[in-house]
């Protein structure tokens, strides 16, 4: 059952018709409506399965399948699917993801009343994920981004009716627009450079030998190569759809929307499409690593915001009381990772990540939605407690989850991936800073962790809510144990002794020798976080919801930062926010006074010429009018009145005529 | 005083003419109107008949074609003639010529 890479395009187009036909149904057809998105996304798993088949036939070939799709002047703009290792293997995670948390959504979701409209955006979110995996083309790639953008838009605000879920939907929405401005001025600029957007073309696509050849030699400003330029132009779309920073801002607040939107969007699928770009366009990324002279490299670039998110997304996690909210930080961290990886060099570790993080962070959200959902919408971790007991599926499962996360040796996945980078940052030449910051963040996750867990499943209830909480039905446990396999197998992959994953996605990749002392420090690394964490959490297990936390207790100041955020969304109030502001105030003055002054007086003097206008007219123009039209009255009457309407009238005249003619004849004697 | 043939179907023709424009111009029922109208109108015939037979070259014919052409446009007049008739009925309940007046400008 190979996938044909000519029938690509059936993968994001099955959930496109799922999402059209919920669009058409009524509000009632919620069977129909959730039916239709989980068989859609259940053949568009089976396609991908297929479709990797094909790839691994080969798996440093690059199939592609191009099409023009509208002429422009001369030439035409033409779109493509790609299909290689990294698309199939991405559209096999979120296919099965996506299914999972499909199937997770008819039971969470359940009272909700604009439920079909759910997965009517859910479909469509898939469609436009699954479009951007198997594009072939930076254009039709950034079509779909956006697309993506959108569906999360749309569901980060799915609780409109509560005003923090819009507003965290137009600052999601928002923010990353700022990304992609660069995203969208990269790919101008690339297709100027090279006429082309396909990727891979049979030699005339941007990734390949010819073009970036070009790229490369010639400069821009600062002796900055072009193709530097235009990669970390097209890093700034991945900052801001990966939660980077500084755009990370948006990801956290996303938590609004519902739970299975924050584990397929916020999680595992969207967020990591800015990882998947970079690695996508790599050949562009890492070019200018041949040259010396160049004063930047992009991709050392990448590799500092990387280690920057990665260590301040787990320090600010640690501060966290909103269960999503610690999950949704350490999103931000684990990207953070990933970039990491890209930027040191080693993008199959950063992939290797991005697919297992796919995996125990989706279970790691849908536990945390199973627990939300039990609780009845309880999201706070200080009123949560003692569910150990009543959510016991849902405990294992998170457990398992949290120890991928935190990186607990040998058995998780996440172990196996986080190791592949730090083994990458180790060997970096540029600089060893990246590396430490990656250390520090293995100690923070193993904490906040090891505190969230500690919270929420141990101890006594703290609440009423969590006292009358019992385990969810099967729709919503069955995918929360199918995810959490996977969080443990998939790790197996890609181990040191056996890189089937690497050598898959980079038939050239070696995997170099040294990693057994730095596995040895990453262990005692997560030992420290698992330890410290118990100490502080456990010993004594929080007594009650109002107690201060031990943190807190113990350096007040540095807790209260982390709470607040490091104080990112009060900066940008009042920087960007506050200069925003200004610029608004001075063009609203600018407004009331200048131009409208302006406006005004232009008013008036279309007014005085009207009246003008209207004096000339009435005075001068209609009378000469008003006459003739008179004359031509007083005639027309004159003439009508013959007109009467009486036939034997008609008929005398006539005769009278015909006499006249007559005598006329006679007397004028003949002709 | 003598007539030649040509000068006696003049008369006639001249006769039926009158009595038809009489007629047309004194009754008032729409339908003895029209009826004068055709009288004129085959007064007319006549005359084009007595001119030909009469005339330089009787032997061409033209003279009967013109009035059998005549005669269907008459037909054809007629009917038009009639149908007025009958529509006119349908409004006023009458045929009298001096009451349908309502179509002046």
């Amino acid at each position: 059952m190979n996938l044909s890479v000519h029938y690509l395009w059936l993968i994001p187009a099955l959930p496109l018709l799922a999402a059209g036909l919920g669009a058409v149904t009524p509000r009632s057809g919620r069977r129909l409506a959730a039916g239709a998105a989980i068989a859609a996304m259940a053949l568009s798993f089976l396609l991908s399965v297929g479709a990797l088949l094909t790839a691994l036939q080969d798996p440093s070939a690059h199939l592609t399948s191009n099409f023009a799709w509208f002429d422009l002047g001369s030439g035409a703009l033409r779109l493509g699917w790609l299909l290689d290792p990294l698309t199939a293997l991405m559209c096999v995670m979120v296919t099965f993801v996506g299914l999972l948390i499909f199937i997770f959504s008819t039971g969470y979701m359940h009272e909700d009343a604009n439920y079909k409209q759910f997965f009517c955006f859910l479909s469509l979110f898939a469609a436009a994920m699954l479009g951007l995996l198997v594009a072939n083309s930076l254009l039709l790639l950034f079509i779909c981004w956006e697309l993506v953008g959108l569906a999360s838009y749309l569901l980060i605000g799915f609780w409109f009716h509560k005003p923090s879920a819009a507003a965290a939907a137009k600052k999601a929405f928002i923010t990353t627009r700022i990304g992609d401005l660069g995203l969208l001025l990269g790919m101008l600029w690339l297709y100027d450079a090279t006429g082309s957007l396909l990727f891979y073309d049979g030699g005339q696509g941007v990734l390949e030998a010819g073009a970036l050849a070009s790229l490369v030699a010639s400069t821009t400003v600062g002796g900055l190569a072009v193709s530097t330029a235009i990669a970390l132009l097209i890093f700034c779309g991945a900052v801001g759809k990966s939660g980077q920073f500084p755009l990370h801002v948006w990801l956290p607040d996303a938590m609004e929307g519902p739970t299975p939107v924050s584990a397929l969007i916020h999680a595992a699928t969207m967020v990591a499409a800015g990882v998947f770009l970079v690695a996508r366009v790599y050949p562009l990324m890492m070019i200018d690593q041949g040259f010396a002279a160049a004063p930047l490299h992009a991709l050392t670039v990448v590799a500092f915001i990387g280690a920057i998110t990665a260590l301040l997304g787990a320090l600010i996690a640690v501060g966290q009381n909103d269960i999503k909210r610690v999950l949704a930080f350490s999103t931000v961290s684990q990207l953070g990772y990933m970039m990491l990886a890209l930027g040191v060099g080693s993008w199959v570790a950063a992939i290797f990540h991005l697919l297992t993080h796919a995996f125990f962070k989706a279970l790691l959200f849908l536990g945390a939605g199973s627990v939300i959902h039990a609780a009845h919408h309880e999201q706070d971790i200080r009123q949560l407690g003692g569910l150990r007991g009543p959510l016991r599926v849902t405990f294992v499962t998170f457990a398992i989850g949290m120890m991928a996360l935190a990186g607990v040796p040998f058995l998780f996945s996440g172990f196996w991936s986080k190791e592949a980078i730090l083994h990458a940052a180790h060997g970096w030449e540029v600089s060893p800073l990246p590396f430490y910051a990656g250390l520090a963040a293995v100690i923070l996750t193993a904490f906040y962790m090891t505190r969230l867990v500690l919270e929420v499943f141990f101890g006594a209830p703290r609440s009423p809510a969590a006292a009358h909480a019992h385990e969810n039905p099967p729709t919503m446990t069955v995918p929360l144990i199918l995810l959490a396999v996977g969080a443990v197998f998939l790790g197996f992959l890609g181990t040191p002794w056996w890189p089937w994953l690497q050598h898959t996605l980079d038939p050239s990749f070696h995997s170099e020798p040294g990693g057994a002392g730095l596995m040895v420090l990453s262990i005692v690394l997560v030992a420290i976080g698992l330890g410290s964490g118990w100490a502080l959490y456990a010993r004594p297990l929080r007594a009650t919801a109002a107690a201060a936390d031990p943190l807190a207790r113990a350096v007040p100041g540095v807790f209260a930062a982390l709470a607040a955020k490091l104080g990112f969304d009060e900066l940008y109030a009042a920087t960007v926010g506050r200069l925003n502001t200004a610029l608004a105030a001075g063009a609203d003055a600018l407004d009331r006074h200048l131009w409208d002054g302006l406006v005004r007086f232009l008013a008036r003097f279309g007014e005085f010429t009207g009246i003008v206008t209207r004096e000339t007219d009435e005075g001068i123009l209609n009378d000469g009018f008003n006459a003739t039209s008179e004359s031509l009255r007083t005639t027309g009457k004159a003439y009508a009145k013959a007109q009467s309407g009486d036939a034997h009238g008609y008929l005398r005249v006539i005769a009278l005529g015909f006499v006249i003619i007559v005598l006329a004849v006679l007397l004028g004697g003949g002709r | 005083m003598s007539f030649s043939p040509l000068q006696l179907c003049l008369f006639f023709s001249s006769a039926l003419f009158c009595v038809g424009l009489i007629g047309a111009l004194s009754r008032s029922n729409t339908i003895l109107v029209l009826l004068g109208v055709e009288l004129m109108l085959n007064a007319a015939n006549l005359n084009f008949i007595a001119f030909w037979r009469y005339g330089p070259n009787p032997a061409a014919g033209t003279g009967v074609i013109f009035v059998l052409f005549a005669i269907a446009v008459a037909a054809a007049e007629a009917a038009v003639g009639l149908a007025l008739v009958i529509a006119i009925y349908r409004h006023q309940k009458n045929i009298r010529l001096q009451d349908a007046v309502r179509l002046k400008g």
